[in-house]
């Protein structure tokens, strides 16, 4: 009896213990999110493929077997492409050689880090003007006195107007305009993704300005400004967020898109997942596998992508709220 | 010279191809210093619109008409400029809302959001802003106020975010408190308590309060002097008792007998005003209230009744109002003997009946002094 007591007191003990550690730290709306997040397998998987990926973009290439520009194939007289001889997956080699000889898998690990940089980058220009356009238009057309309808107007028009384009025939006229190079890519596939933050940051801006606690907070006197920063912009920042992470998946399609145009780094030495996939349409008879592994790459980490974007809607959504 | 002189105040909303729509429709209201003014009618009747209208809080649009007077301490509110405006909110006109969960932003700590005003109005900054923020929330009864500044509202009870709400409103002392119906999304112990905090700070501070609501259970506890309000205008004024013991206008004579009442004899059914708020008359054709009400005579329709000012400080607006009870209206004019009230309209709320002030000996005195 004392034992059985003594041990149910002590659990009792805990349990209090526990629930009160718990209550000391603020439960913030991320917290919750996060954890809502982790019981979700879909965003699971996609973090599981972005850890991998991120993983061999990082320090892939510092292990990689050969060198990614070495013709090793055609000095060891393997490959003979203008005869159509491109072997295959072999024990040396795990994913055979290129046209140019080249380790495939040297090359496809080394692409990943191209790829990874190009969506990263490209998202954050897209991300740091997009955010900043929408965010001035949302706070002029929600809390502005009487000039800003007027800023709005304007900023959203010009919006508009690069909405009205097709994303891939802007991102090409940029390309071209600005010469073909790796950095023409980044600010192409970024400025491309501007107006979706911007519209996205701007109307969730004007619809939390209508909202209870920015009327209690102009009741009490706050400066606009301060309302804008401290309580419109954290509550309408969440959507962007899942956005960006939407958005890094078409990005590094889009990028493999330009560089599979030729819009790419010029110098094609250097892997870049869709210029391996560019440089693999003649011999796509011959060995589709050049073909396939850089296709496969964009495909799963853009899906990785999608995969945690998605999951992150649900979990900070608060409609979708179980 | 008041607080606060509500005249003439009246807002219109008009949109293209759409009736034009007078919320507010003529209302004047005086408030004292330390005065605790009632704005009692049913939803729609105007009394949001009338405070947010006060405040400048009325969302900027095109078709919106503010008219009128408040004049607030020598200045009229209603002609100030934004920034001017912007300086009286909080520091000496403050208010509370309605929701207290959807009036705190979500994202950001309760400690954040009172230290901000803090910032605002007394340039309190970093440590002393956040010992002020947890003496506040002292004040208003919320214990471990050092702990509570650290959380969200969401991990915070209904009625300890309604005290958070009011220790925002009254972080500067203003002078004026305008509260919109603070206790409707609360449950009735929470609601006591949070009505008798509203009447400490009250007491203690000086401050005058405007209690905006639809529970004739609240005015009872806590106003001085009541406005009821119906159709955009003011029917009726009175000091507490007078109006729950004597309702002159027959719109507040329906809302106290539609009262659910604890000595209401088994299975005796409530007695609910006809009709509901919009069948209204525009008060222009005669008395918006004619339609729903059971006092009607031909006089009603055709000209707006005018505001009648009795002798004891009250006035009501009705061609044929409620007679005294235990009177005749003749008798009425004469009368000076004190009546009996009649039980049935006094509410479960308010104090046990005794002999009324007599009506016809000049202003009555007020019931209750504030300190």
């Amino acid at each position: 009896m004392t034992i059985t007591g003594g041990k149910k007191r002590e659990k009792i003990d805990r349990l209090a213990e526990l629930s009160a550690r718990e209550d000391e730290q603020g439960v913030s709306l991320w917290k919750e999110a996060f954890r809502r997040l982790r019981r979700n397998p879909a965003a699971i998987i996609g973090v599981v493929i972005l850890a991998v990926f991120v993983l061999v973009a990082v320090i892939g290439p510092f292990f990689v077997p050969y060198s990614p520009t070495d013709s090793i194939g055609i000095r060891e007289g393997l490959v003979k492409s203008g005869q159509g001889i491109i072997p295959g997956a072999s024990a040396d080699h795990w994913l055979g050689f290129d046209h140019q000889g080249r380790d495939e898998f040297s090359r496809l690990v080394v692409g990943a880090r191209q790829t990874l940089l190009v969506g990263v980058v490209s998202t954050l220009i897209g991300l740091a003007v997009g955010a900043l356009i929408g965010g001035v238009a949302g706070a002029a057309a929600g809390l502005g006195g009487r000039w800003g309808r007027w800023i709005d107007t304007t900023l959203m028009r010009f919006i508009d107007m690069l909405l009205a384009m097709p994303s891939l025939l802007l991102a090409v006229s940029i390309a071209a305009l600005l010469g073909a190079s790796l950095t023409t890519v980044m600010i192409a596939v970024g400025v491309v993704s501007v107006p979706i933050f911007a519209r996205l940051l701007r109307g969730s801006m004007i619809a939390q300005s209508n909202s209870d606690y920015v009327l209690a907070a102009t009741a009490l006197g706050v400066k606009r400004s301060k309302i804008a920063l401290t309580h419109v912009v954290p509550n309408s920042i969440a959507p962007v967020i899942v956005q960006a992470t939407l958005t890094l998946a078409t990005a590094i399609i889009e990028a493999a898109a330009l560089s599979f145009l030729g819009l790419g780094n010029p110098d094609s030495a250097i892997p870049e997942w869709g210029v391996m996939l560019a440089d693999a349409q003649p011999y796509l008879g011959i060995r589709p596998g050049l073909a396939i592994y850089p296709a496969l790459g964009i495909i799963i980490t853009a899906l990785g992508f999608t995969l945690l974007g998605e999951a992150m809607r649900e979990a900070l959504d608060p409609k979708l709220r179980k | 010279m008041a607080l606060l002189e509500v005249d003439d105040l009246s807002v219109t909303f008009a949109r293209r191809g759409q009736r034009t729509v007078r919320a507010v429709d003529g209302v004047s209201f005086s408030v004292d210093a330390g005065e605790v003014v009632g704005l009692v009618g049913e939803s729609g009747c105007g009394k949001s619109v009338t405070s947010l209208a006060i405040m400048g809080l009325l969302p900027k649009q095109p078709g919106l008409r503010v008219g009128g007077k408040a004049v607030f301490d020598g200045s009229d509110l209603l002609q100030l400029d934004d920034r001017s405006r912007r300086d009286i909110r909080g520091r000496d006109v403050a208010m509370i809302f309605q929701d207290p969960l959807s009036s705190l932003n979500p994202v950001i700590p309760i400690g954040l959001q009172v230290t901000e005003v803090l910032t605002r109005h007394r340039g309190m900054k970093g440590e002393a802003a956040a010992k002020e923020a947890a003496e506040l929330l002292d004040r208003v009864g919320i214990p471990d106020p050092r702990r509570r500044l650290k959380e969200y509202p969401h991990q915070l009870s209904g009625g300890m975010r309604q005290r958070a709400l009011i220790a925002m409103a009254v972080a500067c002392q203003p002078r004026l408190l305008i509260a919109d119906e603070p206790t409707t999304a609360l449950d009735v112990t929470i609601q006591a308590q949070i009505l008798e905090l509203l009447k400490d700070l009250v007491r203690d501070s000086g401050t005058a309060l405007v209690m905006i609501t639809h529970d004739l259970g609240v005015v009872a506890g806590m106003c001085d002097t009541i406005n009821v309000l119906y159709a955009g205008r003011v029917v009726e004024t009175a000091t507490r008792r007078p109006l729950f013991r004597q309702p002159r206008h027959p719109y507040t004579e329906g809302l106290l007998a539609s009262v659910p009442r604890l000595d209401a004899g088994r299975g005796e059914r409530l007695n609910p005003i006809p009709g509901s708020v919009r069948d209204v008359l525009p008060w222009p054709d005669g008395c918006a209230f004619a339609p729903r009400c059971a006092r009607r005579v031909d006089e009603c329709v055709g000209e707006p009744p005018e505001l009648v000012l009795t002798h004891d400080a009250r006035s009501y607006r009705c061609v044929n109002p409620v007679p005294i009870p235990g009177l005749t209206p003749e008798a009425e004019v004469r009368a000076s003997a004190p009546t009996t009230a009649e039980p049935g309209t006094v509410p479960a709320q308010a104090e046990p009946a005794d002999p009324p002030a007599a009506p016809g000996f000049g202003p009555a005195p007020r019931e209750e002094e504030t300190p």
